[in-house]
């Protein structure tokens, strides 16, 4: 897997389908992309947390095999967008975060699921 | 006077990039790669479960008042038809809901893992049934669907495999026990034990 670029594409953290927005009609809401999650790294903690109740930081880090640093961006701008709760323990003296995806996040990655069939069975069609 | 060569600022892409629909298939296998690599996708369907587990029980109280062994075997051998269809129903319909292949890596895996030890069973009721030997039969099946289950779970989450142990244990206890316990043993084990942990699957896992 890849290693992603932390600070990529901040700015476009809720637009829209770039390419419909570039070609001068605004997308219904219900057709944009979500960028947030489109990105590599965050679409994958999103998949992830889809399939288990919670994971911590290094299950993570050790999934996406990515750094510290890096993990921990996409996973506070995804916090940030109430896609996932994080929630931080100690065991025993070692602090634990623990992510879990919301039903913010889950609807979010369903609309993304669609998008993404929607564009092959657009092309299927044609 | 000596001209330089202009060179546009940007040059023309080597190749045209990825249409939208082969990065959406990309994206879509990315997403289905990392949920399979998370390990905690169960195609095992939580509710299946517990239909299963709620037909055994039902089985457990007619077969009990079927009379004789060979006739309670029957009705064991129905649910036993049965049981499988209502699981691959089930976990089509959850594969479905998630937008996973339900042969995928770990699918396959836990197929292939849980296959043996059930055609083992199959071929041992059939022997100890020419043989006479039915009190045997509700161990034998108690001990080899557990050690399918947890070998098929050594591909899943993890309570599938516990859920497999508790079932050995429960085949053990039938083998050494009286026969008259069978009946109970079958019904708890085969209804209990499987609405107990269908219900933690299906709040856990994804239905």
């Amino acid at each position: 897997m890849a290693k992603h670029g932390a600070a990529r594409d901040d700015s476009r953290a809720h637009g829209s389908l770039r390419g419909t927005a570039l070609r001068g009609t605004p997308p219904k809401k219900s057709e944009a992309l979500d960028r947030l999650i489109h990105e590599r790294l965050r679409l994958g903690i999103v998949s992830a947390l889809a399939v288990n109740e919670s994971l911590s930081f290094s299950d993570l880090k050790k999934l996406m095999s990515t750094t510290d640093g890096n993990l921990s961006v996409h996973a506070r701008k995804l916090e940030e967008a109430e896609y996932i709760a994080c929630t931080k323990s100690f065991e025993g003296r070692m602090p634990k975060t623990q992510y879990k995806l919301t039903a913010t996040g889950r609807r979010a990655l369903e609309r993304y699921l669609d998008h993404m069939e929607a564009l092959i069975r657009a092309t299927r069609d044609r | 006077m000596r001209m330089t060569s202009v060179r546009p600022l940007r040059p023309p892409p080597a190749q045209e990039p990825p249409s939208l629909h082969l990065r959406a298939m990309d994206n879509l296998a990315y997403i289905r790669d990392t949920m399979e690599a998370a390990g905690s996708f169960t195609a095992v369907s939580g509710w299946g479960m517990v239909a299963i587990g709620v037909l055994s029980v039902g089985v457990a109280i007619t077969g009990g008042r079927q009379g004789s062994p060979a006739a309670e075997l029957n009705t064991w051998l129905a649910w036993a038809v049965l049981s499988p269809l209502v699981m691959i129903w089930a976990m089509v319909r959850k594969a479905r809901a998630a937008r996973m292949p339900l042969l995928s890596g770990p699918g396959r895996k836990f197929v292939l893992s849980f296959s043996p030890p059930m055609f083992v069973g199959a071929v041992l009721t059939l022997v100890l049934f020419r043989a006479g030997f039915l009190e045997a039969v509700p161990g034998v099946w108690l001990l080899l669907y557990g050690t399918a289950v947890v070998a098929g779970g050594a591909f899943s989450v993890k309570i599938v495999p516990v859920m497999g142990l508790c079932f050995m244990g429960a085949g053990v206890i039938s083998l050494f026990l009286p026969t008259v316990w069978n009946p109970w043993i079958m019904g708890a084990a085969f209804g209990g034990l499987h609405i107990a942990f269908g219900i933690a699957i299906a709040r856990r896992h994804g239905g």
